[in-house]
């Protein structure tokens, strides 16, 4: 899986940091989404989904 | 000029008129029980979860009652969020009237181009990262207020010995307000927020408060201090777009928007937990579990369904129904947060459900900012307030309680307890 992050789009709600920080960061001057890890595995793939599920601005997208 | 935008006016008025004279419902409806919505939300939802609903001035606007639709909406450009337009929904008679156009927009009425950047200024402070070092400050914020309870007259009041003061104290540390004048925007916000008042009345309080807050930015202009609002200043400054009139909007909005919501959120969350002693069983055997049960609490309460509130600025077809530039739209989020579509056995308070794509906190670009700081304040206040008090119980029956049935934002004001 290939995690795709649209900063244009992200409006650094943090939902993403809070399902995994593992995966994500936010930014310490605008807020926005920062990709730790672009290629998670293992438990990590859920987490991932449940973050694009979860994320208010659709700013995530998945190549599976 | 102002011939054409009258004209323009009369035409969209005269469409609206002919478009339809059959809504069901009037709006805002009040809640009957204080664990359930409004019972017509239901009905929306299942027989016509696009429909016409009718508001306090007469006009019309489309409720979205359902979970996918209300994040669709919210999530759309065409849905402005412009409060100050003309023809933005009003749910308070008059309210319409007392609009000022021209007058300088808050960020939760702001639409984009303005709205991405004025919001990404800010955001720094609150990312999640951030709020994690506020922790034990806001740790020890809730011992105190825990101490002052614990000190304080059998039966207390939780609303006024810790629901309240804690989020205050909280958001005025931030921002580098003195906690001491709390009273005093205390006072103008309850107005700012409470259905009845009359719009006169609301602009008097918004225009104290951001007095107050006018005065407190140029005071710290100087020699800028190591606040939010201090930080601001230096770094708006920086990238030349520092102006004092929007910081006072931000500084007044965070200050409103930061210490109301998260406290009615307080005092509803832990009546709810004290009558359904199984769940709050779960949260004390394994702490983990609290952040799940902000999430669930948030959503069974929605203490803001109505802020979602949008103005169409270009056709769009909602659900199978087409709305059209010009008409209002409220997305309701109490009803998405109970749609049976994305939340099983939705009436239920299950902690353990797994609530976190609920709308409690809206949706879109404008999805709460201080969302994350809202949930550290519940999760230290739960795990901290039933460790420390193990005998809470409420000092009344729940329906002696006051329930805010006539405030924008739901909540208690009060809440006896004793232990
Ligand atoms: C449990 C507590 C809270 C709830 C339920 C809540 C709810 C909401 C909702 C529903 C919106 C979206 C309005 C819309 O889409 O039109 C919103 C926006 C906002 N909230 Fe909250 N809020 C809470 C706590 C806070 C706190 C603690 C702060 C500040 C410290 C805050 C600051 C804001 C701001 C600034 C916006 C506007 C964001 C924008 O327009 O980009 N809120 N809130
Ligand atoms: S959840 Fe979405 S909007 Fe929020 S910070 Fe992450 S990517 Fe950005």
């Amino acid at each position: 899986m290939k995690i795709i992050a649209d900063t244009g789009k992200c409006v650094g709600a943090g939902q993403c940091v809070l399902t995994e920080p593992a995966l994500f960061d936010q930014s310490e001057d605008d807020g926005t989404v920062v990709v730790l890890n672009r290629t998670p595995e293992g438990e990590l793939v859920e987490k991932a989904r449940e973050a694009a599920h979860v994320c208010p601005s659709q700013a995530l997208s998945l190549e599976e | 000029m102002a011939l054409l935008s009258s004209l323009y006016r009369l035409s969209v008025t005269s469409w609206k008129e002919v478009m339809t004279t059959t809504e069901k419902h009037e709006f805002p409806m009040a809640r009957t029980c204080p664990f359930a919505p409004p019972t017509a939300y239901e009905e929306i939802r299942e027989e016509e979860p696009v429909s016409l609903v009718r508001l306090p001035d007469g006009g019309q606007a489309w409720v979205i009652s359902r979970h996918e639709d209300v994040r669709t909406v919210l999530n759309d450009r065409r849905f402005s969020a412009d409060r100050q337009h003309p023809d933005f929904p009003a749910l308070v008679e008059g309210e319409a009237a007392s609009r000022r156009p021209d007058e300088e927009r808050f960020l939760i009425a702001m639409d984009p181009p303005e709205h991405g950047p004025a919001r990404k200024a800010v955001l720094g402070e609150f990312t999640v990262r951030r709020l994690e070092a506020l922790r034990p400050r806001i740790q020890e914020i809730v011992d105190g207020q825990i101490d002052a309870l614990l000190a304080g007259p059998r039966p207390g009041d939780l609303v006024e010995t810790l629901s309240l003061p804690v989020p205050s104290l909280v958001i005025c540390e931030m921002l580098g307000v003195p906690y001491a004048d709390h009273e005093f925007f205390q006072k103008h916000t309850v107005k700012v927020i409470k259905q009845s008042t009359p719009p006169e009345e609301r602009w008097a309080a918004t225009a104290a408060i951001q007095g107050y807050m006018a005065d407190l930015i140029a005071a710290k202009e100087e020699n800028p201090p190591d606040d939010l609002l201090g930080r601001q200043i230096v770094k708006l400054r920086a990238n030349g777009t520092y102006r004092r009139t929007a910081l006072v909007g931000m500084g007044f909005l965070l200050l409103v928007a930061g210490h109301e919501t998260t406290a009615n959120m307080i005092s509803l969350s832990t009546m709810a937990f004290l009558r359904n002693p199984e769940q709050l069983a779960m949260i004390k055997a394994d702490p983990a579990k609290t952040l799940d049960a902000v999430e669930e609490m948030l959503r069974y309460f929605t203490i803001i369904d109505v802020a979602t509130a949008r103005l169409c600025v270009e056709d769009v077809e909602v659900g199978g129904q087409l709305i059209r530039a010009g008409e209002g739209v409220l997305a309701l989020g109490y009803s998405a947060n109970r749609d049976p579509r994305a939340f099983e056995n939705p009436d239920e308070l299950d902690i353990e459900r797994g609530a976190r794509h609920h709308v409690a906190f809206g949706f879109g670009p404008h999805q709460c900012l201080g969302q994350n700081l809202a949930r550290m304040e519940l999760q230290i206040v739960f795990d901290t307030l039933f460790r420390r008090v193990p005998g809470l119980k409420l000092a009344v029956d729940v329906d002696e309680l006051p329930f805010k049935d006539d405030a924008n934002i739901y909540g208690l004001y009060r809440l006896p307890v004793t232990w």
